[in-house]
């Protein structure tokens, strides 16, 4: 199914603009393009303007200016054919407290004019068994926790076969294990070639399953790319692990080391330029009298790519 | 039934053609009213509406069965009580006519204006939208099972105020209003009639109920509104100066559903009232229909 698009975007949006009735400016120029087969994470302060996007993606909102395509078709124009091959989670699940979990997705699964009603007993036990909730099934889905919703809604989004699954902060209310294995799904989905965009506030959510990030905030659109090379894009940290902080940031000083912070165990400072060999400044640090417990460059993380874009934590709303 | 059919992809295949074919399929006008009326409020307000018949004829037997049965025939009450005791039939024209002018159309108002705002508040109007149910074929399945319920809702009055008649009042040929006798089962039809006229005199404010609950996230809101307008227009009904606006509120015309039982059936106002019902529904159907078609879903 993915060999149909591959090498397409199964998202793309032009210069994609809300204004909400009091003025304010949601969603600023967003131009997003997410490849086909990725798994796109969709990262940003609370506020940033991503659930926004989300809905004029679903077609539930209508965008105040430029142009939004799904599955190559415009939005929310073509709803009634793109939507049938869209699942979605959107701000957490919402369920009917009064029927029980399947009649829930029976619901669902009514709504959709695409889905054959013959069929529908057995979409729907195989999508409650695909998120493990065959056994609470029968009972009314007010008595279940914030995790069993979630799932419910999983399931709802997982009802039919789909060429692109909207998650927007799927593992809300989940306990580790349950995030376990809603990241396994994602990951098995997405092998089988199902395009996944996933919105979440959790970094290493991202880091762990997406192939794909990009990054908001205040409305407009910071970075895009895999995230290999937004990670890449933030420089890593030269950590030095020593006894004598006060000698190892002369020396690395001496070598032309920025950027040192000295603490109590140890000096960090930015990676020397490509041509310096580490080996040549551990050396250096060893004949200085440093004793040196540890060395290296450690990894930029999601994170620091993110601070380092928008200079600020990650918490603060935009 | 089986797995076996679980697996077959024929029904992913689609691309525009098949789906645009399938889309009046009835399942979700099927799932509306499962949906509905599987609901505890629904099934209260239908408990309290079959109430209305039971308690009039209990009150009516007890008044009347101290003194001698003939004497029954007060001034006051609703229309057709004092020919109940003679026959249980005009029980249901009484029971009617009892909840016509409050309980039937408030019922109706807390349905109809539950019906969006309700989903937006509970959140699923959004998955609805999105699995995609499309918004004209929402807003008109939730007209539809609206007015399904208006329907359940009048048969529900009539045939527990038929079992009540039936049970505490002798039945048999019916006096209508011009005086003239008709026979028991011609009598069972006319009340037939009465309650289909009677739904429909709902639909009114079931389009009314639609349009305000496009206007709100709030279900609870919308309900109260509905209702409210509800009573507003009863009251306007009733100020002698307002005579000039009085032919246009919905609720002007209810009570001529008793002039099927005159001999020859008065169809005049009869028809008057439904037009103005379809006036009302093509006005605010067309109303939620702009508003819905057009509307961020926010909730």
């Amino acid at each position: 199914m993915a060999a149909s698009t591959a090498g397409e975007s199964v998202i793309e949006t032009r210069a994609l603009t809300k204004r909400y009735g009091g003025g304010q400016l949601a969603v600023d120029g967003l131009d997003l393009t997410v490849p086909a087969g990725s798994v796109f994470g969709f990262l940003g302060p609370n506020g940033s303007g991503k659930t926004t996007t989300i809905r004029m993606l679903m077609g539930l909102i209508a965008p105040t200016s430029g142009a939004a395509r799904v599955l190559g078709e415009p939005m929310p124009r073509a709803t009634r054919t793109v939507l049938p091959h869209v699942g979605a989670l959107i701000e957490g699940p919402a369920l009917y407290g009064y029927l029980s979990g399947r009649d829930n997705l029976i619901r669902y699964d009514s709504a959709d004019p695409a889905a054959d009603p013959r069929t529908r007993r057995a979409r729907v036990a195989t999508a409650l068994d695909r998120v493990g909730l065959t056994a609470a099934a029968g009972k009314k889905a007010k008595a279940y926790s914030l995790g069993m919703k979630q799932r419910l809604g999983l399931a709802a989004a997982l009802l039919q076969p789909r060429r692109l699954l909207v998650l927007d902060e799927p593992t809300n209310g989940l306990d580790p294990q349950g995030m376990r294995e809603i990241r396994s799904l994602v990951r098995e989905l997405a092998s089988d070639g199902t395009t996944v965009f996933l919105s979440s506030h959790l970094l290493d959510e991202i880091e762990q399953v997406c192939t794909h990030a990009a990054v908001m905030a205040r409305g407009r659109l910071l970075t895009q790319g895999p995230v290999a090379e937004l990670a890449a894009g933030a420089r890593g940290r030269l950590v030095v692990t020593t006894p004598d902080p006060g000698d190892a940031a002369r020396v690395l000083k001496e070598r032309g080391v920025a950027d040192l912070t000295v603490t109590d165990d140890g000096v960090t400072g930015e990676p020397p330029a490509p041509g310096t060999d580490l080996a040549d400044l551990n050396a250096a640090l060893v004949a200085a009298g440093v004793r040196v417990r540890g060395f290296g460059v450690e990894r930029a993380s999601l994170e620091d790519a993110f601070v380092a874009l928008t200079g600020e934590g990650f918490d603060v709303a935009g | 039934m089986s797995q076996a059919e679980a697996a077959p992809v024929g029904a992913v295949t689609v691309d525009s053609v098949p789906v645009r074919k399938r889309i009046w399929t009835l399942g979700l006008f099927r799932s509306e009213l499962v949906t509905t009326f599987r609901r505890w409020r629904t099934l209260a307000l239908l408990a309290v509406l079959a109430g209305v018949p039971i308690l009039v004829g209990i009150a009516v037997k007890i008044e009347t069965s101290g003194d001698s049965p003939a004497a029954g025939g007060g001034g006051g009450g609703p229309a057709f009580i004092a020919q109940i005791t003679n026959n249980g039939l005009f029980l249901v024209f009484t029971a009617l006519a009892a909840t016509l002018p409050f309980f039937l159309p408030m019922a109706v108002g807390v349905v109809a204006g539950d019906a969006i705002a309700g989903e937006a508040s509970a959140g699923t109007l959004r998955y609805l939208l999105v699995a995609p149910a499309g918004r004209t074929r929402l807003l008109l399945t939730k007209y539809a099972a609206t007015m399904t319920f208006c329907l359940v809702a009048t048969l529900v009055v009539a045939a527990t105020a038929l079992a009540t008649g039936a049970l505490l009042f002798p039945l048999g040929d019916v006096v209508t209003i011009s005086g003239t006798r008709i026979g028991f089962g011609e009598g069972l039809v006319r009340a037939l009639l009465i309650a289909l006229v009677v739904a429909a005199s709902l639909v009114g404010i079931a389009a009314l109920g639609l349009f305000v609950s496009t206007l709100t996230n709030s279900g609870i809101a919308a309900m109260a509104t509905t209702v409210g307008l509800l009573i507003t227009v009863q009251i306007l009904d009733q100020i002698p100066q307002l005579h000039a606006i009085q032919p246009y509120l919905f609720s002007h015309r209810w009570l001529s559903f008793a002039d099927l039982m005159r001999e020859p059936v008065y169809w005049d106002d009869l028809v008057k009232n439904l037009g103005l019902q379809g006036l009302y529904a093509a006005v605010f159907g067309s109303a939620a229909w702009a508003r819905f078609t057009a509307k961020d879903i926010t909730a």
